[in-house]
C-alpha cells in the first residue's frame, strides 16, 4: 500500500504517552513513523493530508456493537454498520452474536468476518458463550477462538444458570479471552419497558429495578473468586453497558480486591436519565434502560476515576416501523456509532474536564486491551495504522436524516455534539472523509 | 403544561396535559352544553365524524362516550377488537391512518399499552381522546370526577370554573389499587393543581412509594381509618381478586383494612362524599349500602361524564361554543 503522510496534528497516543505536535508516516498499512514537525519532510507520500488544527488519534475501538447480519438485514447490514462506525472515526468494532441466526459455530463466524459482507472497518467478533444464546450448552470456545473470536456473550440476555457461567468463565479463561456479560436478572424484569422509579410509576409502565443489573455482577464477581481460588485460573469479566451505581460499585470494589473485572459505560447512559424518556419516546427506550440522575453522575464518575474501563455504543439499529409502536412493544435499543465521540467530548471532557488523552484511550487503548486486539489501540510503531482526526473545538448538531446507519433510532436528533471527525483510516486506507 | 405542537389541539391525551385555565374552561363548555336542548346540542356536531378505537372493552366509557357524540349530531364508528374489526397484526398507526382515510376527525382510544394514545396522535396527526391507557391515564375520568365533586360541594354554578384555588381546605383520599389505576394517576396530577391535598391509601404494594413523585403535595397514609377521618371525599378505587392474588396480599385481610363499609365511613368519614370510577365490586372494595347511600355520588358521575365528554368532543373537533 502506498505512503500516507499526516503533517502538522496534534498528535495523542495515550499508550505511548504522547500528546504533542507531530508528524505520522503510515506506510503498508503499518504505522510508519512518529516524528516532530519537518523531521519527515523529505518524504516523498502518495497522500498527504495537512491535519493543521486537528487531533490525530489512534482509531476508535467499539467492543459492543449490533449490526444485524445476518438475519436482519432491514434494519442494518455490515456494511452500513461499518460505514457508520467509520463516520463516528471508528476502525475497529465488535460484532455482537444475536443475529439470525445467531453467531455459534466457526462457519458463523466466518462467513460474518468474511471480505463479502464488506466491512468500511476491521470487523471483529464474540460469538455466542451458548448455542443459540439459550443459556445451557456452551458454544465451541477453543475452535471459534482459533477462528478469531475475540470474546463470548450471549448479549441481548444474561448468562443466567450460575453453573453455566461459572463453566463459560473457566472455557474463557483457558482461551485467554473474556466473557461479555449483560448483566439482567431477567427473572426480574418481565414485562418492564424502562427504569423502575417515579417516572416509570408516573407514565405507568413496568420498570427494571437497579437489583436486577446489580445481582448478576455481584454473582459473576463471586464467581470469579471461587475459580481463581479453586480452578488455578484468572477468568476476565467484562461487563457491558453498566448502567446503575450500584453496579459500578461492586466493579469498583472487585477491582480493589484484584479480580480481573472491566466494564464499559455507553454513551446515553452518561448524557441522558429516564427523563429523557418524555411522552414515551421509543427512542430513550434500550437495555439496560436510562436510569435516574443519581445512577448518571455515577456513570460519569466511573470514566473519570477509571472504574469504568471503556466506552462502547451498544449500536442496536431498528427500524421505523418497529419504533412508532406502543412504548411496551417496541423493541430496545439506539444506534451510537455516529455520536459517541461527540458525546464523549461534550459531556466528558467538556462539561467535566476529561483530558482528550483519556477520552481517547477510553475509546481506543482501553477496548484493544479489554478484547485483546493486538497491533491496535495506540501509534505504535509496526502496529496497524487505524487513525482518526478530528476537529476537536468543533460544535455541530447530529442529524440522523444523514447517518450511513440503515437507521435513525436516535435519542439524539438534532443534539449538540463536540469534535467533529475529518477523516477515519482504517489499516492505512481513507475510510471516511467528513 | 401547554400540548406540545406536535400533538393536534384538542387532543387530550394525559391530565398534565391541561393547564388550570383549559380545565376551567372545558367545565364551562359542558356547563354550557348541559343547559342546551337536545335539539340545539345535536347542531353542534352534524356532519362530523368520530371513531372510537377500543383494544379493551369498556362499557361505560365507551357508552359514554358513544352517546356524547351522538348527542351532539356526530357520527360515531366504533372499531374494536371484540367485533374484531381491529386487523391481525396491523399496527397501531396503520390502523389510525386507515380511521383517517375513512374520513375519522378526531380518535377516542382505549388502549391495554400506556402511553399508546400518544403513538396514534403522533402518526395521525388527529385530536386524540385518551379514553384509558394501560395504567397510565384516564384524563376524562378525572374531569368527571372533578365535575361531580365540584357539583356536590359547591353547587352547579360553582362547577363552572376553576382556579388553583378553587379545591383549598378539600382533602381527597384515594384508596385501593393505585399502582394499576389510570383513574388514580389523573386524579392525583389534576386536583392538588386546583389547591385539593391528596391523600392515597393502600398497602404499600399496591402503593409504592414511587406514587408521591405524581404530583408535588401528594401523601401516602397507609391507615383508612386515619385517612378517612381527614377526608372530604373518598374516592374508591376497583380491587381485582386476581391481582391481590399475584400479590401475595389476602382478600380477606385486604377487605378487612381498606373496604369502605357503613360503619367505617359513620365512625371516620359522615359527611365525606364518596366516588367511585365503576365498574365497582359491592363486597370488595365498596359495601353496597354505602354505594347505594346519600352520601354516594356514584351515579351523578354516570351523568357527569356523558356532559364532560360532549365539551372534550366539541373541544377536540375545534367547534366553537359561546360559552
Ligand atoms: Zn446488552
Amino acid at each position: 500500500m502506498s505512503d500516507l503522510l499526516i503533517l502538522n496534528g496534534r498528535l495523542i497516543d495515550p499508550a505511548n504517552g504522547i500528546d504533542g505536535e507531530r508528524d505520522l508516516l503510515v506506510r503498508d498499512g503499518r504505522v510508519a513513523a512518529v516524528e516532530a514537525p519537518g523531521a519527515l519532510k523529505n518524504i516523498a507520500a502518495a497522500e498527504t493530508i495537512d491535519a493543521t488544527g486537528q487531533v490525530v488519534a489512534p482509531g476508535l475501538i467499539d467492543v459492543h456493537v449490533h449490526l444485524r447480519e445476518p438475519g436482519q438485514t432491514y434494519k442494518e447490514t455490515i456494511a452500513t454498520g461499518t460505514a457508520a462506525a467509520a463516520a463516528g472515526g471508528f476502525t475497529s468494532v465488535i460484532a455482537m452474536p444475536n443475529t439470525v441466526p445467531v453467531n455459534d459455530t466457526v462457519a458463523k463466524l466466518e462467513w460474518m468476518l468474511d471480505a463479502a459482507r464488506r466491512s468500511a472497518v476491521k470487523l471483529f467478533a464474540m460469538p455466542a458463550a451458548t448455542l443459540g444464546s439459550m443459556g445451557v450448552t456452551l458454544t465451541d470456545f477453543e475452535a471459534l477462538r482459533a477462528a478469531g473470536a475475540v470474546g463470548f456473550t450471549d448479549d441481548g440476555k444474561p448468562v443466567l444458570e450460575d453453573h453455566v457461567m461459572r463453566a463459560a468463565l473457566v472455557a474463557a479463561a483457558r482461551a485467554e479471552v473474556p466473557i461479555s456479560q449483560h448483566a439482567e436478572d431477567t427473572r426480574l424484569t418481565g414485562g418492564c419497558s424502562m427504569n423502575a422509579g417515579q417516572v416509570a410509576f408516573r407514565l405507568g409502565l413496568r420498570g427494571m429495578t437497579v437489583e436486577a443489573e446489580a445481582r448478576i455482577v455481584e454473582r459473576d464477581i463471586r464467581l470469579l473468586r471461587e475459580i481463581e481460588a479453586t480452578e488455578g485460573l484468572r477468568p476476565h469479566l467484562h461487563v457491558q453497558h453498566v448502567s446503575t451505581a450500584r453496579a459500578m460499585e461492586a466493579i469498583r470494589a472487585a477491582k480493589r480486591e484484584g479480580l480481573h473485572v472491566t466494564c464499559e459505560v455507553a454513551p446515553h447512559h452518561f448524557t441522558l436519565t429516564d427523563e429523557a424518556i418524555g411522552d414515551y419516546d421509543t427512542h430513550a427506550k434500550m437495555n439496560p434502560p436510562l436510569r435516574v440522575e443519581a445512577d448518571r453522575a455515577a456513570m460519569v464518575a466511573s470514566l473519570l476515576d477509571g472504574t469504568a474501563d471503556c466506552i462502547a455504543t451498544d449500536h442496536a439499529p431498528h427500524a421505523a416501523h418497529e419504533k412508532e409502536q406502543e412504548f411496551e412493544r417496541a423493541p430496545n435499543g439506539i444506534t451510537g456509532l455516529e455520536t459517541s465521540l461527540g458525546l464523549a467530548l461534550r459531556v466528558l471532557h467538556r462539561e467535566q474536564g476529561l483530558s482528550l488523552s483519556r477520552i481517547i484511550a477510553l475509546m481506543s487503548a482501553a477496548p484493544a486491551a479489554i478484547a485483546g486486539l493486538a497491533g491496535r489501540g495506540s501509534l505504535s510503531m509496526g502496529h496497524f495504522a487505524d487513525v482518526v482526526l478530528f476537529d476537536a473545538g468543533s460544535e455541530w448538531r447530529y442529524d440522523a436524516a444523514k447517518t450511513l446507519s440503515r437507521s435513525r433510532n436516535t435519542p439524539f436528533d438534532g443534539a449538540e455534539m463536540l469534535g467533529k471527525v475529518r477523516a477515519t483510516i482504517c489499516e492505512g486506507r481513507v475510510v471516511y472523509r467528513g | 403544561m401547554t400540548l406540545r405542537a406536535r400533538y393536534a389541539a384538542g387532543s387530550l391525551l394525559s391530565i398534565r396535559d391541561l393547564s388550570v385555565e383549559d380545565v376551567s374552561n372545558i367545565l364551562s363548555l359542558t356547563a354550557r352544553l348541559s343547559t342546551m336542548s337536545a335539539t340545539e346540542r345535536a347542531a353542534i356536531l352534524t356532519g362530523r365524524r368520530v371513531a372510537l378505537l377500543f383494544y379493551e372493552s369498556s362499557t361505560r366509557t365507551r357508552t359514554s362516550f358513544e352517546l356524547a357524540a351522538k348527542s351532539l349530531g356526530a357520527t360515531t364508528t366504533l372499531v374494536s377488537d371484540k367485533s374484531s374489526s381491529i386487523e391481525k397484526g396491523e399496527s397501531l398507526k396503520d390502523t389510525g391512518l386507515t380511521l383517517r382515510a375513512l374520513g375519522a376527525e378526531a380518535i377516542i382510544l382505549r388502549h391495554s399499552n400506556s402511553g399508546a394514545p400518544f403513538v396514534l396522535a403522533r402518526e395521525t396527526g388527529l385530536p386524540v381522546l385518551n379514553a384509558g391507557d394501560g395504567m397510565h391515564e384516564h384524563p376524562s375520568q378525572a374531569l368527571l370526577d372533578l365535575r361531580t365533586m365540584l357539583t356536590r360541594l359547591k353547587g352547579t354554578d360553582g362547577a363552572k370554573h376553576v382556579d388553583a384555588s378553587t379545591l383549598k381546605g378539600v382533602t381527597v383520599v384515594i384508596t385501593g389499587d393505585i399502582l394499576h389505576s389510570r383513574v388514580a394517576r389523573s386524579n392525583a396530577m389534576l386536583l392538588p393543581r386546583l389547591g385539593a391535598r391528596v391523600i392515597l391509601c393502600g398497602p404499600e404494594k399496591l402503593l409504592p412509594e414511587e406514587a408521591l413523585g405524581l404530583n408535588a403535595g401528594i401523601e401516602i397514609e397507609r391507615n383508612f381509618d386515619k385517612a378517612l377521618q381527614q377526608a372530604q371525599v373518598a374516592m374508591m378505587l376497583r380491587i381485582q381478586r386476581e391481582r391481590l392474588a399475584g400479590l401475595e396480599l389476602d382478600l380477606n385481610d385486604y377487605i378487612a383494612s381498606y373496604q369502605l363499609n357503613s360503619e367505617r365511613l359513620k365512625t371516620s368519614a359522615p359527611q365525606a362524599l364518596v366516588l367511585h370510577p365503576g365498574p365497582m365490586i359491592r363486597g370488595l372494595e365498596i359495601e353496597g349500602e354505602v354505594a347505594d347511600s346519600p352520601q354516594s355520588a356514584i351515579e351523578e358521575q354516570v351523568a357527569h361524564g356523558l356532559a364532560v365528554r360532549s365539551a372534550l368532543l366539541v373541544r377536540a373537533l375545534g367547534k366553537s361554543v359561546t360559552v
